[in-house]
């Protein structure tokens, strides 16, 4: 860690010479995130760039036999079949999971519910409505979010509040944004501080509002001596919570540091009520959903609003039509016959297409931002995952994973990896070491695994050589 | 009470005749004091009562999970994520400034600064105790009222603005543990010294939740204030003055929307080319129906199980074209209706309501309905399928089956379904003249529908049949006393409280199935206010669960 941090010193000392000797502010959130291997930084500031983690959902999972050619053993080289052609430009960008076990002992198989919460917790839910412990984006977000302006940003394309894939336990889980229009208010609205406006003018409101919350809450304590245990401990995480609002508060009143990735997109316009409420929602109006939503979550990232991020394409039940067809996805993947001749059910095998398109455009916004001498997603790590393998007959063992995103030099991409029966909790304990989360093991029972998939992972003791940053 | 005293007095009713006296009412434990987070529409409900003010929340905070039946059950476990805050701090904001701008302060704000630029400590203090009364359900304490004075005195004085000052300072109240959480404050019990019993003010608080949805009003927290809800007689002229407030209606209301699920609603699908006359308008018209219908079948002081058999109910225009009814209404207005009885609407199971949330965008559903009726109104568990199932026994493509019934004959017959499928689908096949949307047909695929039906092993025919037994099954009415004692005490019924409900369910065949008597018998009772012992040791898995890596 030292030497990086030296690197970075040297960097921007030589920008300083470059800017004239002006001040150079550096800004607090990227500080505090973790360094990128590569040293590579803000070309405007020298300040490191941050790694940031996403997930991705979609339901349903994949065709067996149509999405991915099977491997026996770890390789470099994906082979990308007709569902997830989309995906085969971000070959590079990509690793996959395939052949993970998700040991459950003794617990049931929820069915479309088992699969998600097992592979983001790490341990098989008691029953169909259990988070049994933080999913792991959580842990990340706890190690790395610390004073972003979102703690977590959640959204999900098929206007279901309760379809977030993102909990820290059955009782805490926050209401996914539905509507791309409240997503860009939130994000871009009148709290935005945009970076690369010249003109700064901290509201002095801001700080005394930031100060009356504060003292609000520190009086609410007295009032807390009266309660119960348990509600205490729901209070402690109540009190934490407190302190992502006034994280965004003090944001305010700092001035970001410039920014050439941040481009504060086009404003996005709530439809007409009668289009936002409509009684039916089907893929064309996921996909467009999806499509807004993607924009503004990478620009979020871009503009280091947040670091860790949860978009859920489709939701764990598939309830997404086609125009027209009285099955929904999820139906379809039960009660759709096989084509004898095609060897799949046709038109789920399209739902399933759809969710790996949604990947791929998904992938395809943050790999357009360019930043430092790469592009977004090199500095993001980004896990997507289903909630079964074969939904027609709700396998849990070898759900499909994907990693993409360099993680700012910590992975190395390219690989279909295989599982081999190990538990899918490797993929997870993967991320949070390539995220810098200090985790050793992760998962209970049979799913309890200290074993980070080594074969995708740079040594961080080692990086690759720093690249000349070209000045742009 | 004593053991002899109770067996004398049963003697003693015995003796007399049987309608003029009751069991007493058993003795429970009770379960700890605790908090529930005010749900999003107690939420818009406390705003709109205190303030006048319409704010709109729904699907905006973290959703509470569905707890043994309940989203009340559920809001004594929910927790704040940093999410959740930051969006009942947005509802804060626009509240508070709504509050204070101009339009509302003259009359919401019981003061006028000396100098509307500056802070005003005695009018932010009139302001502040008074609103901070009702939001936190009890006086302010010294400290809190200081607080809130000075800060509102800070941010005036930072704005120069006596108003900004109040916004601040009110937006801080309303996200408050005080104002979002409901809790079961406790004092010791005057009877029995070893015991904790809720304050007045949380007595107050339970009452006004369960029979209002909302906060208390200016009497109740002055006969709370007087001491008057610990005492019988007075607590029962409260609880019949709040019956017979409109407000009551919003507190049904509450009750029915959760009974039933009807948060369902807010993400129904239907496909408009299957469905073209299922629009929003009909949807949200269907979700009103149901209620109206309770709600007007209750107010009458009807047997509840007639709700299961009733053809009277409401229309409006929108419902009419999907009920294919003419009805004489030319606005958006509501009408009320009585179905033919060759128009086999028997009961709220058979309306567009809930023959549309269980059942498919493009489809019906006999599965889905039948385990609706189990669960939501016999409150029974019908288990989750298996994970493991080969639906190629359904699936087959050259199938000749034309009608759901013969499609799920192979659930029955396969021995591993048999099990489930047998509590779910006679039931739910008594259903099928009732399509995806709810509307009526005669056939599936142009074979004639055969709508018979079984329940625990007694057949019926068609949805008249489906409504008698529904209404004549015991389990229907002890499901609705057991949900409500459930919503009421926040809680899921334990094995401490089973002889409550038993005693609650008599009381109900006793009044001949009234439900307003049932509520009010809820809130009258003993059970309803009993706390143990507040829970001291340290809830250590609920600790680790927030532990963070920091």
């Amino acid at each position: 860690m030292t030497v990086l941090l030296t690197k970075v010193r040297e960097r921007r000392s030589v920008l300083k010479g470059v800017l004239g000797g002006s001040a150079v502010t550096v800004a607090l959130p990227f500080l505090d995130g973790d360094l990128n291997v590569n040293g590579t930084a803000l070309a405007a500031t020298g300040a490191a760039l941050p790694v940031r983690f996403g997930t991705f959902y979609w339901g349903m999972g994949h065709t067996p036999g149509h999405a991915i050619t099977e491997k026996s053993e770890t390789s470099k080289g994906i082979g990308f079949l007709a569902e997830t052609e989309a995906l085969k430009p971000f070959e590079d960008d990509l690793n996959f999971f395939g052949a993970y076990a998700m040991p459950l002992d003794g617990r049931s198989n929820y069915t479309h519910y088992t699969g998600w919460v097992a592979s983001r917790t790490g341990t098989a839910p008691a029953h169909n409505n259990d988070i049994p412990a933080p999913t792991f984006d959580l842990l990340i977000a706890d190690a790395i979010a610390g004073n972003s302006r979102f703690f977590t940003l959640n959204a999900n394309a098929v206007g279901m509040p309760r379809a977030n894939y993102s909990a820290r336990s059955t009782a805490s889980r926050a209401a996914a944004e539905i509507s791309a229009a409240a997503l860009y208010q939130r994000l871009f609205g009148p709290e935005f501080v945009d970076p690369n406006n010249s003109e700064f003018k901290p509201d002095p409101r801001v700080m005394v509002q930031k100060s009356v919350l504060s003292g609000a809450i520190e009086q609410s304590r007295d009032y807390i001596k009266t309660l119960g245990a348990a509600d205490k401990s729901r209070l402690d995480e109540y009190f934490t919570s407190v302190r992502q609002v006034e994280n965004q508060l003090a944001l305010q009143l700092q001035k970001p540091p410039p920014n050439d990735a941040c481009l504060v997109p086009p404003a996005v316009t709530e439809k007409p009520m009668e289009e936002v409420k409509r009684i039916a929602r089907d893929m064309d109006e996921v996909i467009e959903t999806h499509g807004v939503m993607a924009k503004l979550f990478a620009m979020a990232v871009a503009c280091n609003q947040t670091k860790v991020f949860n978009m859920a394409f489709t939701d764990d039940f598939a309830n997404v039509r086609r125009v027209g067809e009285t099955y929904t996805h999820h139906l379809l993947t039960h009660e759709e016959p096989l084509d004898q001749k095609l060897g799949y059910q046709p038109l789920t095998f399209w739902f399933n297409k759809c969710g790996s398109d949604g990947f791929a455009a998904f992938l395809k916004e943050f790999k357009s931002i360019r930043e430092g001498d790469g592009t977004l997603l090199d500095n993001c790590l980004i896990h997507a995952g289903s909630e079964t393998n074969y939904a027609r007959v709700h396998t849990i063992d070898g759900v499909p994973f994907w990693l993409a995103g360099k993680a700012g030099g910590r992975m190395k991409t390219g690989y279909h990896v295989v599982g081999g029966a190990d538990p899918v909790t490797r993929i997870g304990l993967t991320a949070m070491t390539a995220m810098g989360v200090p985790v050793e093991s992760w998962g209970t029972k049979s799913l309890k695994t200290t074993k980070p998939i080594t074969e995708v992972l740079n040594d961080r003791a080692t990086p690759p050589p720093v690249k000349t940053e070209s000045q742009g | 009470m004593s053991m002899k005293l109770t067996r004398l007095i049963s003697v003693c009713c015995a003796a007399l005749a049987l309608t003029a006296c009751e069991d007493p009412e058993p003795k429970l434990k009770g379960a700890p004091p605790d908090m529930r987070r005010l749900t999003e529409t107690q939420y818009e409900n406390v705003i709109s009562d205190v303030f006048g003010i319409d704010v709109d929340v729904a699907g905006r905070f973290d959703p509470l999970r569905r707890t043994s039946g309940l989203v009340a059950v559920g809001a004594r476990e929910a927790r704040i994520t940093p999410t959740g805050f930051e969006r009942f701090y947005n509802a804060a904001k626009t509240v508070s400034e709504r509050v204070t701008d101009a339009e509302h302060r003259a009359t919401l704000i019981p003061c006028t600064p000396a100098d509307a630029a500056k802070a005003d400590d005695a009018c932010a203090r009139a302001f502040m105790t008074q609103t901070g009364r009702l939001l936190f359900r009890r006086p302010l304490t010294t400290a809190e009222a200081d607080y809130f004075v000075k800060a509102a005195g800070e941010a005036a004085g930072a704005n120069g603005d006596f108003y900004r000052g109040l916004t601040t300072s009110l937006a801080s109240m309303l996200v408050t543990p005080q104002f979002l959480f409901v809790a079961d404050t406790t004092e010791a019990d005057p009877a029995d010294k070893s015991a904790e019993r809720l304050d007045a003010y949380a007595r107050a608080s339970r009452l006004s939740f369960f029979l209002w949805n909302t906060t208390p009003d200016e009497t109740l927290m002055a006969a709370a204030e007087k001491g008057e809800l610990n005492d019988s007689a007075s607590l029962a002229r409260h609880v019949d003055r709040m019956m017979a407030s409109p407000r009551a209606e919003v507190g049904m209301r509450a009750f029915f929307n959760d009974f039933l699920a009807l948060e369902d609603f807010d993400t129904l699908e239907k496909d408009p080319l299957i469905y073209p006359t299922f629009t929003l308008e009909v949807a949200e018209n269907a979700r009103e129906q149901i209620v109206k219908t309770i709600i007007d079948h209750v107010s009458r002081g009807e047997d509840y199980r007639d709700i299961f058999t009733t053809r009277k109910t409401f229309l409006t225009r929108a419902l009419a074209r999907v009920y294919r009814v003419p009805i004489d209404r030319t606005d958006n207005g509501w009408i009320s209706y009585e179905f033919a009885a060759d128009q086999n609407r028997y009961g709220i199971q058979s309306q567009i309501a809930l023959m549309a949330l269980y059942a498919y965008p493009g489809r019906s559903s006999a599965v889905r309905r039948g385990r609706a009726v189990r669960e939501l109104l016999m409150c029974q568990k019908v288990p989750d399928p298996p994970g493991d199932v080969d639906f190629s026994l359904f699936t087959d493509p050259n199938s000749p089956s034309k009608t759901a019934r013969e499609r799920l004959t192979a659930h029955i017959n396969a021995p591993a379904c048999a099990g489930c499928h047998k509590i779910t689908d006679p039931i739910g096949l008594s259903f099928e003249n009732f399509d995806g949307a709810g509307q009526y047909r005669l056939t599936e695929n142009e074979a004639h529908i055969d709508s018979g039906g079984d329940l625990n092993g007694a057949p019926y025919t068609g949805p008249e049949g489906l409504a008698q037994a529904l209404r004549n099954d015991p389990a229907t009415a002890s499901c609705v006393v057991n949900r409500l004692y459930s919503y009421a005490v926040g809680r899921s019924v334990e094995q401490d409280d089973t002889a409550v409900v038993n005693f609650l369910d008599k009381g109900f065949a006793a009044s001949k199935y009234k439900f307003v008597e049932l509520m009010r018998k809820v809130a009258l009772s003993d059970a309803f206010f009993t706390v143990s012992k507040p829970n001291t040791t340290a809830a250590a898995s609920g600790e680790m669960a927030v532990a963070t890596a920091h």
